[in-house]
């Protein structure tokens, strides 16, 4: 039983993450249509970005509460500006091209980051892992028995986290003008613009939005499993996609559900069956859900029109 | 006219992408352009003042430092070389390709060096994944290979091209499960393991075997992909058989992190493990949570040899950093290899081949180096325990 209970706690904990980077995957699909490789990089890069902080900081300060916030604005806003950046000079010029040349240069893209991250070259890190500084010290918050169930503070930050951001995101989408404005670049971005809506600009903040949002979850990746290098992009960005997909690629609680759901489900294939058939399992459950829903489950079934 | 301009176009394109690799050979003087093109009739790798030999390592991707700790150490061992009059009057010099901690960029490296760089012998791998796929290529060709530090016993099976400078897998596997047996009286012991390398999978095999076959139990088993961080369900689901120590025979890129989550859950049985563990990153990410572990190893920094700690001065001051066994390791390949072509009667690969097979008692910073039928170099292990950012040595087990 308590096996079962810290499995629950390990499985939430780690689908947080795929959540969290979910939510930009998401995002970005639902404006522009285009599956953004690149997600996973840019949020390499934040963490990078909090991570270079983090040591000017020093020991002493990066774990303070403003500590703590000016780690994660500037990773956040570092990668806002990545985002605009790779939006601006990569996606926008093809984005009349077609659907396939935007996904190979996210491809490309994905790969220049993981792979220049790599060089030791100026400000650049190299390949080998680093730390993550402990900037949210860890403490137990619960623990039943004699540890047999552990739940660490953290843990519980990065979960209200997640949850907070997607009940935040929802409340943009469907509550204010740049929402609507972004839903009606979804729908049809050339009606849109004949509509007086600016579409450069709401996909360029849509991209920032995302990027921003991939150094957060990157932030609480690296306080929640330490090791950091630059390809850890590539598989965490893998495993959001499914996320994504899953929940319905293109919807916030989506994600969310979708992230949660793909880390329970990893963890208890390992907890009661074995730990070889993790992966296999996950991209099992995936193409399960999308037989029974091909829309994923809260996607829309998008009847085509003729 | 149209050749020749393909030639020039040819070797800019060389000269840049070596720029790109990040390779770290020198200029060769008697090769402009960075292709060394060798005249019919000519042997492959020899010039007028110079012998070319090839290296393939990790200088990139998940486990760089093992990559960069050969090369560093072979540039080392050149340097010596060279500063004391090379090999029969001619430079060794070493051209050098990343194959970023994969297979098939290795192999690759290995038809580019042996295609268009035409060196003489090609040293590396560390990983014994990429070393396989290495071998695959060089040994068809007739290349000689000599592996610094991969331990699987598949390396050297390929053919009779293909040596190395460590001892094997079901060795270090032997030398773990006998210390866990006899020196810390283990009798409980889990087992967790990179289900896509096949150094970890052969020392997993061989350490489940020899320490049942001593009477222990092997009371769990679990696996993981390599990219994963998050270890923590196959940690809960070994906790559950409650083990005296976890063998985990990975990479340091994950034991850090293993050490730390399994501490996190509440679960303290020692870890163990071989040589993959040894970097410096070991300590920056496992922290306290990785001390008090074991693993078995090539060499230890703490031996009082001259002879090593000659090699650790050397290394320091060139690097800046203590050697880590990969280092040790990288700078015998390349002075057996030196060795064979000192004795070897001509530059003939044939020739070659065989003098680095006769290597007999060749004295290694590793230890002493003697290479048997199967090209395996036999020689004791030892076994460190790991301290606050160093190791400590804790015995030496014998083959």
């Amino acid at each position: 039983m308590s096996d079962f209970a810290q499995h629950l706690i390990n499985g939430l904990a780690a689908g947080t993450i795929y959540a969290l980077v979910a939510l930009g995957y998401t995002m970005v699909y639902g404006v522009l249509k285009l599956i953004n490789f690149a997600h996973g990089d840019v949020m390499m890069v934040g963490t990078f970005l909090g991570y270079a902080v983090a040591q000017k900081l020093g020991v002493e300060r990066q774990s303070t509460l403003w500590g703590v916030l000016l780690i994660f604005l500037a990773a956040m806003g570092g990668c806002a500006v990545l985002g605009f950046v790779i939006e601006r000079f990569a996606y926008r010029p093809l984005r009349d091209k077609p659907r396939l040349t935007a996904l190979i240069t996210a491809i490309g893209i994905s790969f220049t980051l993981s792979y220049g991250f790599q060089l030791d070259f100026g400000p650049l890190p190299g390949a080998a892992p680093r730390a993550f500084p402990e900037v949210i010290p860890p403490t137990e918050w619960l623990i039943v028995g004699d540890r047999a169930v552990v739940i660490w503070n953290w843990q519980v930050i990065s979960l209200a986290i997640a949850i907070a951001l997607m009940l935040m995101l929802q409340g943009l989408v469907y509550r204010t003008r740049f929402g609507r404005a972004m839903r009606a670049v979804s729908f049809d971005h050339r009606t849109a613009a004949l509509m007086g809506i600016p579409v450069d600009r709401i996909i360029a903040l849509t991209f920032m939005l995302g990027s921003a949002l991939a150094a957060g979850a990157g932030i609480l990746y690296a306080i929640k499993d330490t090791a950091i290098q630059p390809l850890m992009g590539l598989y965490v960005g893998l495993k959001a996609f499914v996320a994504a997909v899953i929940g319905g690629i293109g919807n916030v609680p989506g994600a969310v559900v979708g992230g949660l759901l793909l880390g329970l489900v990893e963890e208890f294939v390992v907890g009661y069956s074995s730990s070889s058939w993790r992966d296999a399992v996950a991209f099992a459950f995936l193409i399960i859900v999308l037989l029974v829903r091909p829309g994923g489950l809260f996607g829309r079934a998008a009847a085509e029109k003729v | 006219m149209r050749s020749a301009l393909a030639a020039v176009l040819t070797s800019c394109a060389l000269a840049l992408l070596g720029c790109e690799k990040k390779a770290s050979a020198p200029p060769a003087p008697a090769t402009p352009g960075g292709a060394s093109v060798v005249a019919p009739g000519e042997t492959p790798g020899v010039s007028g003042n110079a012998i070319l030999i090839g290296e393939v390592g990790s200088l990139t991707g998940p486990e760089a430092t093992f990559g960069i700790s050969t090369r560093n150490a072979i540039e080392l061992a050149l340097r010596e070389v060279n500063a004391a009059g090379g090999v029969k009057g001619k430079k060794v010099e070493v051209r050098v390709y990343d194959d970023q901690s994969k297979p098939e960029e290795a192999a690759n490296a290995v038809a580019r060096l042996i295609n268009q760089d035409q060196v003489l012998l090609i040293l590396g791998e560390v990983a014994s994944t990429n070393s396989i796929a290495m071998a695959n290529k060089a040994q068809p060709a007739q290349v000689p290979m000599i592996s610094n530090a991969s331990t699987n016993p598949k390396v050297t099976e390929i053919g009779n091209y293909i040596f190395r400078v460590c001892f094997i897998d079901p060795f270090q596997g032997y030398v773990m499960a006998k210390f866990a047996h006899d020196n810390l009286k283990f009798t409980r012991v889990a087992v967790l393991k990179d289900l896509a390398s096949d150094y970890s999978q052969g020392l997993a095999d061989v350490f489940k075997r020899k320490f049942t076959e001593m009477g222990g139990k092997i009371v769990g088993e679990e696996t993981y992909a390599k990219g994963s961080t998050d270890f923590r369900s196959q940690l809960t689901a070994l906790k559950r058989s409650q083990p005296d120590g976890i063998y985990v025979p990975g990479y340091y890129t994950d034991i850090g992190v293993i050490a730390r989550q399994a501490r996190e859950l509440g679960l303290n049985a020692k870890l163990m493990g071989g040589d993959g563990w040894d970097s410096e990153k070991l300590f920056e990410l496992g922290g306290s949570a990785v001390e008090g572990s074991y693993f078995s190893n090539h060499y230890s920094p703490d031996d009082p040899n001259p002879r090593i700690q000659k090699f650790i001065a050397d290394y320091k001051a060139a690097f800046g950093s203590v050697p880590d066994s990969l280092a040790a390791l990288g700078y015998d390949a390349a002075m057996v290899a030196v060795d064979a072509i000192k004795r070897a009667p001509s530059f003939d690969r044939v020739a070659i081949r065989n003098a680095i097979a006769a290597t007999k008692n060749f004295p290694g910073v590793t230890g002493t180096i003697s290479l048997d039928d199967k090209r395996n170099a036999t020689k004791p292990a030892v076994v460190l325990e790991v301290g606050k950012g160093r190791t400590k040595y804790v015995a030496t087990i014998a083959p």
